[in-house]
Formats: C-alpha cells, sequence, structure tokens
C-alpha cells in the first residue's frame, strides 16, 4: 500500500472519529472577515497583508502540530514525499476536510506543489476589483504559515507559497512547498 | 420587451442596474425602450416612484415575491418586485415593444393580476394593459411565473455574492460575476 492511500485512509479515519465539525460557514466568513479587515488596516498594502497572514498561519502552525499528533497518534515520516502525504491526506483532512492533491515533485524530493480542488476559506470570496487584488493578494496566504509553523515544530525547515489561485483567475489552486534543511539538534550557544 | 432591473437597499440607495431585452421567441437581448437614449433616467424615475406601492404592499402576505405591483401607462411600464427579508428591494420594470395600435390609450379589459388591480388608484386611472398578446402581456400567470423563477435566481446569486467578505453592506454591486449572472437568468426566464 503506497504512503499516499494509507494516508488517506487514516485522514478519512480519523475524521469520521476524532475530529469535532463546526459549521463551514462560520469558518469562511470568520477568515474572510479577518483577511478583509487586515486589508483595510495595511490601506491596501497587500504584499503585508500576504505577510501577516503568514505570519498568524506560523504562529497556529506551531501549536496545531501538537494537535495533530495527539489527534492522528502518527510517527516519524521516513521521508519529505511521506510528509508531504500526510500533510495533504491527514493533515488537510482533519483540520480542513479537504485533500489537495500532491503533485509536481522535482528530481531531489525536496519540492511539491499541493493543488487544492476546493478550499473552505474561499467560498463566497470574489477579490476586491482595484485592479491590484488581483495582482498581490494571496487570500488563503494563512495556509502557507501553517505549515511552515507546524513543520518547524518537526525539525524541517520548509518555505512555501502560492503560485496560482482559482481567485485571481487561474484555473487551479496551487502551493509550492520546498524542504530548506531538516533542523538538527543544536547544542545551546555555549554561555561562556 | 424591454427589462430594467434594479436592486435598492433598505434605504432606497440603488445597488445595482441592469438594463437588458427579451430573449424568447427570438430576442436579440438588447434593450429597446421607448424612450429616446437621452431619456434612459425614464426608468429609474419610474422604478423609484413605485416604491410607495411596495411599501404597501409588503405587508398585504408574507410573500417575498409581490407580483406585478404598478403600472406607469403613459410608457406602458410594468413594475414587479421581490423583497428579501433584509428588507432589499429587487425590482423589475418591463416595457412590451411598440405595437402599432393605439394599445395604451384603450385599456381593455385585460386580466390585471390581483395586487395590480387593487391598488391601480395609485398607478393611475388606467393601469390595465391590453391583452393584445399573450408573450407581450406582462401581467399573464406566465409572465408572473418567468419573473418568479428570474427573481428567485436572482436572489440566490444576492446572497453569495453578499456574502463576499469584500463586500460591505450599503455597498454598489460591482462585481461582474453578479451581473454575469443576473444578464444568465434573464436570458433564461425572460
Amino acid at each position: 500500500m503506497s504512503s499516499a492511500t494509507k494516508a488517506s485512509r487514516i485522514g478519512e479515519e480519523l475524521w469520521k472519529t476524532r475530529v469535532d465539525k463546526v459549521n463551514a460557514e462560520l469558518v469562511t466568513l470568520t477568515y474572510g472577515t479577518i483577511v478583509a479587515q487586515l486589508c483595510q488596516d495595511y490601506d491596501g498594502n497587500y504584499q503585508d497583508v500576504n505577510k501577516q497572514l503568514e505570519k498568524m498561519g506560523y504562529n497556529i502552525g506551531m501549536r496545531l502540530i501538537e494537535d495533530f499528533l495527539a489527534k492522528s497518534n502518527v510517527g516519524r515520516c521516513a521521508n519529505f514525499r511521506e510528509t508531504a502525504d500526510m500533510i495533504a491526506k491527514v493533515g488537510f483532512r482533519i483540520f480542513l476536510n479537504i485533500a489537495p492533491t500532491v503533485t509536481n515533485w522535482t528530481s531531489d524530493n525536496n519540492q511539491f506543489s499541493l493543488v487544492f480542488d476546493e478550499n473552505p476559506l474561499a467560498d463566497f470570496v470574489e477579490l476586491p476589483d482595484d485592479g491590484r487584488a488581483q495582482d498581490e493578494l494571496w487570500f488563503s496566504n494563512i495556509l502557507c504559515g501553517v505549515l511552515r509553523g507546524a513543520l518547524e515544530m518537526v525539525q524541517m525547515q520548509i518555505e512555501a507559497h502560492f503560485v496560482s489561485d482559482v481567485l485571481r483567475g487561474d484555473d487551479t489552486t496551487e502551493m509550492r512547498v520546498s524542504l530548506v534543511r531538516y533542523i538538527e539538534d543544536e547544542m545551546p550557544p555555549d554561555e561562556e | 420587451m424591454s427589462y430594467y432591473f434594479t436592486i435598492l437597499s433598505p434605504t432606497d440607495v440603488p445597488l445595482f442596474n441592469i438594463a437588458f431585452g427579451t430573449s424568447k421567441s427570438g430576442g436579440d437581448g438588447i434593450a429597446r425602450f421607448r424612450f429616446p437614449d437621452t431619456a434612459q433616467y425614464m426608468n429609474q424615475f419610474i422604478i423609484h416612484s413605485s416604491l410607495d406601492v411596495v411599501e404597501e404592499a409588503q405587508w398585504m402576505n408574507g410573500n417575498m415575491y409581490l407580483k406585478h405591483i404598478d403600472t406607469y401607462p403613459p410608457a406602458s411600464a410594468y413594475i414587479s418586485a421581490f423583497l428579501t427579508p433584509s428588507g432589499a428591494r429587487f425590482l423589475l420594470l418591463h416595457q412590451p415593444p411598440q405595437l402599432p395600435t393605439n394599445n395604451v390609450s384603450s385599456a381593455t379589459a385585460g386580466s390585471g393580476s390581483i395586487l395590480g388591480s387593487s391598488f391601480s388608484g395609485s398607478g393611475g386611472s388606467s393601469s390595465r394593459a391590453s391583452a393584445s398578446s399573450v408573450a407581450a402581456n406582462p401581467t399573464s400567470p406566465q409572465t408572473e411565473e418567468a419573473v418568479r423563477q428570474f427573481m428567485t435566481e436572482v436572489y440566490e446569486n444576492y446572497v453569495k455574492t453578499v456574502m463576499s467578505p469584500f463586500y460591505r453592506q450599503g455597498m454598489e454591486i460591482k462585481s461582474s460575476v453578479f451581473r454575469g449572472k443576473v444578464t444568465a437568468a434573464g436570458r433564461k426566464w425572460l
């Protein structure tokens, strides 16, 4: 059994048995309000909004990983490919009930894409038509931060960013995730 | 048949406007009103003048679709209304194409809708349409039903549009998606 199907099965099982559900529109509207408010607070500076969303996600991810491991009870992944399947088929299933497709691996197995067929965060959303939001705002950028925060806590430094979004008129919503390095246990800096 | 559709906020601010023509029976979907192009404001004028009737009619029964509620005989313009629970009004002005005979003045006993005839006092002395052609008769049950379907479909899309986090209550609806959906609904039903 491939690691992807195994992960899907774990994800489905957890979704059915261990996960508390909330109304999807509550999530959608709450997240939408946060993004809209940020856009207002930063006066339409979408680069800053993206950054802020990523940072919020990072802080969520650092704590969410604990919840994820407690619920799923899965062990350490053998390689980055397995990690990718865990994220896509178990992580996203538990927290958003979606399972993005893992694809576009580089030959060194350090970079992959997550392609989202559906995105509950972006239901109902239409980006403001000020001529810039379509090119600058990554509406769901919080997800990049969540992955970065979560994986950092399990000794993986990654970089994640969106490369396309249906909200901008693209055909797909795709996030690119690349492994920067495995964080080795480091000795605390010498105090002397 | 030419149509002019407006959404008004509960405080009578126009949120959305669109003009289109029928696509049924060989129509090309282009609005051809009887006013000259310089007088297109007449549509808005007529629609807004029907608001009093809407406010009276809205308490008559619990329906959101108020059917044909007002008529402006000089331009033979008919107004249908739909109310959302939050108080936004959808108003549709429909105007049959100009007929060669003097149909406006010779008000034969057409099948005026219940509300339309009961409010004829406010709409003018002769608010009944001539039923010269079923397709062009704005008060026939078929037309009422088509308008109801149209309104319901627009309402569904309106709900989705106002759920967008970047839309603020009372703001003009600029979404091109919504405009496309309304156009599609018009093509489908009217």
